[in-house]
C-alpha cells in the first residue's frame, strides 16, 4: 500500500521557507498574506492615532504636520502594503489550484515580485525617520504640495514615497503579467473560459486593469519625481506646467485601482455564496462577463474624482454619466448573489457571515457612490468626510470583510488545519459593528461640511466624531480574536480534511495542504461548469475515485 | 495501490511549455508598456496645446533634418530584423547573425545620432514644459532603443550556444517584437515632436 505514505511521511517542509526566496506559488501566497497583515497592523496603528486625534475638536494629540504625515502613510500603507499584497497572496494560492496548474507561469518572477514588496515596505517605513518626516501630501500626492522639498535633502519623505510607489508598480506589473499568462495558458484540460471559477474571471479582469492603468500612474510619478528633484516644471504653473495633468494620470490609474480591489472580492462572494447556500451561482455567465464590462467602464470614469478641480462642464457631465452606468453591471452581480441566496440552505459559518456583512456594506457604499457621482452633490461633499465614509465602506466594509471571508474559507486548504468557529464569529461581530460605527457617522459629518485631512474641526461635528472614534477602537480590538484564531489554528488547530465545507472546485480535489506541484502530472479533466451544487453532476472525470483516495487519506491523517 | 496522489515530486520543468508562456507574457508586458508612452504623449499634447508660450525665449523650434535621417535608419532596422528572422526560419544561422548584427549597428547609429542632436541643442531639461517634455520623450524612447540593442546582443551571444536555436527560440521573436514596438513609438514621437511644431 503506497497510500500509507501519503501525505504525512513526507519530510515536513521547514517553516524557514517562508523567509527564503521560494518559487512555490503557495509559499509566496502565504508570504504575501502574512506580510500584508504585518502592515495592516502598522496601518491600523496609524488609524488609531488619527481617530485618537479626532475624538476631540482640538488638535491636541499630535502636531499638525505630523498628522499630515500620519494620514498620508495610513492610506499608502493600507493600499500599497496591505490590500494589494493580500489580494496578490490570494491570487497566488487560488489561481493555480483553481485551474489545476502546478505553479504560476513564471515562478521566479513571482518571487521577485513578492520580495520587491518587502523592499519597498522597508523603504516606506524608513521614511518615518528621515529629516522632515514621511510624505505628507496625502495618498494622492497632488502637486503643488508634493513637489515641495523645503529642507532640500536628497532623501525627502516625498522622494522615498515616490520611489516606493514606483517599486510597488513594478511589482504589480510583474504580478499581473504572471497572473494573466497563467490564467490564459495553464488551465486544466476541459476548462474552457466558461468553466472557469468566477474568482479567476475577476482576477483576470482586475489584473487587466492593472496592466492598462498602472503605467499611467508610473508615467505621472516619473514626471513628479523630476519636478521634485530635477527642477522640471511639468506640474508647476510657474514654468508653464499644469497640476491638473497629474490628477488625470493619478486617477486614470487609481479609479481602476478601486476595481482591482473590489473585483476579486466579487469573485470571493461568487465562490462562497453557492457553497454556503448549496445552490449553483445564479447567472454564472453574466456574473463572469459583467467583470469585463466593469473593466471597460472602469477605465472611463476617472474624472469623477476631479469634479471640483477645474475641469470643463461637458467633462463633468460625461463622466457623471459613465460613472452611473457602472452601477448596472455591478447591480447584475448583486442580484445574482441575492438570487443564489434565495431559498438556499444557508449555513451561517464564519466565512458566510463575512460575505453577508460585506455584501450589505457594499450595497450601502454603492448608494453613496452614485450620490457622489452626481455632480451637484459632489461639488458640495467632495473633500469632506462623506467621501471618506464612502470609500471606507467599500474598502473596509466590503473588501476587507470579503478578504476575511476568503481567509477563513481557504485556510483549511492551504494550512491544513481548521480555524475556530467561535473566535471567527466573535471576529465577525466586532468587525461588522466596529466598521459601521466607525464609518457611518462620517456621512452626516461630511454632509454637515466637515473637511477631510484636518486635525482640528468645528465642535458642531464632535458628536459624530466621538462615535466614529469609538467604532475605530472597536475595530482595533476586533483584530485580536482574528490573530488569536489564526495563530492558534496554525499551530494546533484540528487537522483539516480535504474538503471541510463540501465545496465544489478543483482546489477541493487536492489534499490539505496540497503538494508542492498541486496535481503534478495528473491534472483532472474538467467536464462541467463550476458551482454544480445540488445538481449531482461531477466536476471532473473519475471524480469518485479521486474523492475516495482523498477521503482515505483524510481518515488516515485523522487517526494519527 | 499506487495513486495519482502519491508523494509530491519535485516541481516539473516544463521546458517547451514555458517557452510559449514567455512570448505570451512578453506581449502582455508590451501592451502595458505602451500605456506609459500613451500617458507621456497625451501629457505632452495637453501641455503643448494649453501653453501660452510654448517655446522658451531664444528657441526658434526644432531642427528636423537630422532626426529625419535617424528615423529612416530606425525604420529600416525594422526591415533588417525581419530579414534576420526570415534567415533563421530558413535555417541559415549565419544569415541570421549578419542581419541581426546589421540591425544592432543601425540601432547604435540611431543612439549616436540622438546623442549628437542632444549635445547641439540650446535648451535643457528644465527649459519649461517644452524642454521637459522633449527630453522626457526622446530620453525614455532612447532608453528603450538601448534596451533593444542590449537584448539583441544577448540573443546574438546565445546563437553561438550549440543547438540553441533548433526548435524555435522565443527570445528572438520577443526581441524582434520589441524592436518593432520601439520603431512604431518613434514614428509617433517624430510626428508629435518634429512635424507638429508651434511657436
Ligand atoms: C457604484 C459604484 C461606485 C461609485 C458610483 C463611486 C463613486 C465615487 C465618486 C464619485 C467618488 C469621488 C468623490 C470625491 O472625491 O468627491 C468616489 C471616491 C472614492 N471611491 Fe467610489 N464609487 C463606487 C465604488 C467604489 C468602489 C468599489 C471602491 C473601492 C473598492 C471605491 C473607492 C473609492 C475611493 C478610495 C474614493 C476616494 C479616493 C480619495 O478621494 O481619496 N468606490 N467614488
Ligand atoms: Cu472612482
Amino acid at each position: 500500500m503506497t497510500l500509507a505514505t501519503f501525505p504525512a511521511d513526507e519530510p515536513k517542509p521547514s517553516w524557514t521557507r517562508y523567509f527564503s526566496f521560494n518559487t512555490d506559488a503557495k509559499v509566496i501566497g502565504i508570504q504575501y498574506i502574512v506580510l500584508a497583515f504585518f502592515f495592516f497592523l502598522i496601518g491600523g496603528l496609524l488609524a488609531m492615532i488619527i481617530r485618537g486625534e479626532l475624538i476631540t475638536p482640538e488638535a491636541d494629540l499630535v502636531d499638525r504636520t505630523v498628522y499630515n504625515g500620519i494620514y498620508t502613510m495610513h492610506g499608502t500603507v493600507m493600499l500599497f502594503l496591505f490590500i494589494f499584497p493580500v489580494l496578490n497572496g490570494l491570487n497566488n494560492l487560488l489561481i493555480p489550484t483553481m485551474i489545476g496548474a502546478p505553479d504560476m507561469a513564471f515562478p521566479r518572477l513571482n518571487a521577485v515580485a513578492f520580495w520587491l514588496v518587502a523592499i519597498f515596505g522597508v523603504l516606506l517605513m524608513a521614511s518615518f525617520f528621515v529629516p522632515g518626516g514621511p510624505a505628507y501630501s496625502g495618498w494622492w500626492s497632488y502637486p503643488p504640495v508634493s513637489i515641495q522639498n523645503p529642507l532640500g535633502h536628497l532623501f525627502s519623505g516625498q522622494g522615498m514615497w515616490l520611489t516606493a510607489v514606483a517599486l510597488s508598480g513594478l511589482s504589480s506589473i510583474m504580478g499581473a503579467v504572471n497572473f494573466v499568462t497563467t490564467i490564459i495558458r495553464m488551465r486544466a484540460p476541459g476548462m474552457g473560459f466558461f468553466r472557469m471559477p468566477v474568482f479567476c474571471w475577476t482576477a483576470l479582469a482586475a489584473q487587466s486593469l492593472q496592466l492598462i492603468g498602472l503605467p499611467s500612474l508610473t508615467g505621472g510619478a516619473i514626471m513628479l519625481l523630476f519636478d521634485l528633484v530635477a527642477g522640471t516644471t511639468f506640474y508647476d504653473p510657474a514654468g508653464g506646467g499644469d497640476p491638473v495633468l497629474y490628477q488625470h494620470f493619478f486617477w486614470f490609474y487609481s479609479h481602476p485601482a478601486v476595481y482591482v480591489i473590489i473585483l476579486p472580492v466579487f469573485g470571493i462572494f461568487s465562490e462562497l455564496f453557492p457553497v454556503y447556500s448549496r445552490k449553483p451561482l445564479f447567472g454564472y455567465v453574466y456574473v463572469a462577463l459583467a467583470s469585463f464590462i466593469i473593466v471597460g467602464l472602469g477605465l472611463i470614469v476617472w474624472v469623477h474624482h476631479m469634479f471640483p478641480s477645474g475641469v470643463a462642464q461637458w467633462m463633468r457631465n460625461l463622466f457623471m454619466f459613465t460613472t452611473m452606468l457602472i452601477a448596472v453591471p455591478t447591480g447584475v452581480k448583486v442580484f445574482a448573489w441575492l438570487g443564489t441566496l434565495w431559498r438556499g440552505k444557508i449555513r451561517l459559518t464564519t466565512p458566510m457571515l463575512f460575505c453577508l456583512g460585506g455584501l450589505f456594506n457594499f450595497v450601502f457604499a454603492g448608494i453613496t457612490g452614485v450620490m457622489l457621482a452626481t455632480v451637484p452633490i459632489d461639488l458640495h461633499v467632495s473633500n469632506t468626510y462623506f467621501v471618506v465614509g464612502h470609500f471606507h465602506y467599500v474598502i473596509y466594509g466590503a473588501a476587507v470583510m470579503g478578504i476575511f471571508a476568503a481567509i477563513y474559507h481557504w485556510f483549511p486548504k492551504f494550512i491544513g488545519r481548521m480555524p475556530y468557529e467561535g473566535l471567527g464569529k466573535l471576529h465577525f461581530l466586532l468587525t461588522f459593528i466596529g466598521a459601521n460605527l466607525n464609518f457611518l457617522p462620517m456621512h452626516p459629518a461630511g454632509l454637515m461640511g466637515m473637511p477631510r485631512r484636518v486635525s482640528s474641526y468645528d465642535p458642531e461635528f464632535a458628536f459624530w466624531n466621538v462615535l466614529a472614534s469609538l467604532g475605530a477602537f472597536l475595530l482595533g480590538v476586533s483584530i485580536i480574536p482574528f490573530l488569536l484564531n489564526m495563530i492558534s489554528a496554525w499551530v494546533r488547530g484540528p487537522k483539516a480534511p480535504h474538503n471541510p465545507w463540501n465545496a465544489i472546485g478543483l482546489e477541493w480535489l487536492l489534499p490539505s495542504p496540497p503538494a508542492e506541484d498541486n496535481f503534478g502530472e495528473h491534472v483532472p479533466v474538467v467536464i462541467s461548469r463550476p458551482y454544480g451544487y445540488g445538481l449531482g453532476k461531477p466536476l471532473v472525470e473519475n471524480q469518485e475515485a479521486i474523492e475516495q483516495v482523498l477521503t482515505a487519506a483524510d481518515l488516515q491523517e485523522a487517526s494519527r | 495501490m499506487t495513486t495519482a496522489y502519491s508523494a509530491p515530486s519535485a516541481p516539473q520543468e516544463h521546458g517547451g511549455e514555458h517557452d510559449k508562456h514567455n512570448l505570451t507574457g512578453f506581449i502582455i508586458f508590451l501592451c502595458s508598456e505602451s500605456v506609459i508612452f500613451l500617458a507621456f504623449f497625451s501629457g505632452y499634447a495637453l501641455l503643448k496645446t494649453s501653453a501660452l508660450d510654448w517655446l522658451p525665449a531664444g528657441v526658434e523650434g526644432l531642427e528636423w533634418h537630422m532626426p529625419l535621417i535617424n528615423s529612416i535608419v530606425l525604420v529600416s532596422s525594422s526591415g533588417t530584423i525581419y530579414l534576420a528572422e526570415r534567415a533563421k526560419a530558413k535555417g541559415s544561422l549565419w544569415g541570421f547573425r549578419g542581419f541581426w548584427l546589421l540591425t544592432m549597428a543601425l540601432g547604435a547609429y540611431f543612439l549616436y545620432g540622438q546623442a549628437i542632436e542632444w549635445s547641439g541643442l540650446d535648451f535643457g531639461f528644465t527649459s519649461g514644459t517644452f524642454g521637459g517634455t522633449f527630453y522626457l520623450l526622446t530620453g525614455f524612447h532612447g532608453l528603450h532603443v538601448a534596451t533593444g540593442v542590449g537584448l539583441m546582443t544577448l540573443m546574438l551571444i546565445k546563437s553561438f550556444i550549440p543547438g540553441n536555436y533548433e526548435g524555435g527560440e522565443q527570445g528572438v521573436q520577443a526581441t524582434s517584437l520589441f524592436w518593432h514596438f520601439v520603431d512604431v513609438i518613434w514614428i509617433i514621437l517624430f510626428l508629435l515632436i518634429y512635424v507638429w511644431q508651434r511657436s
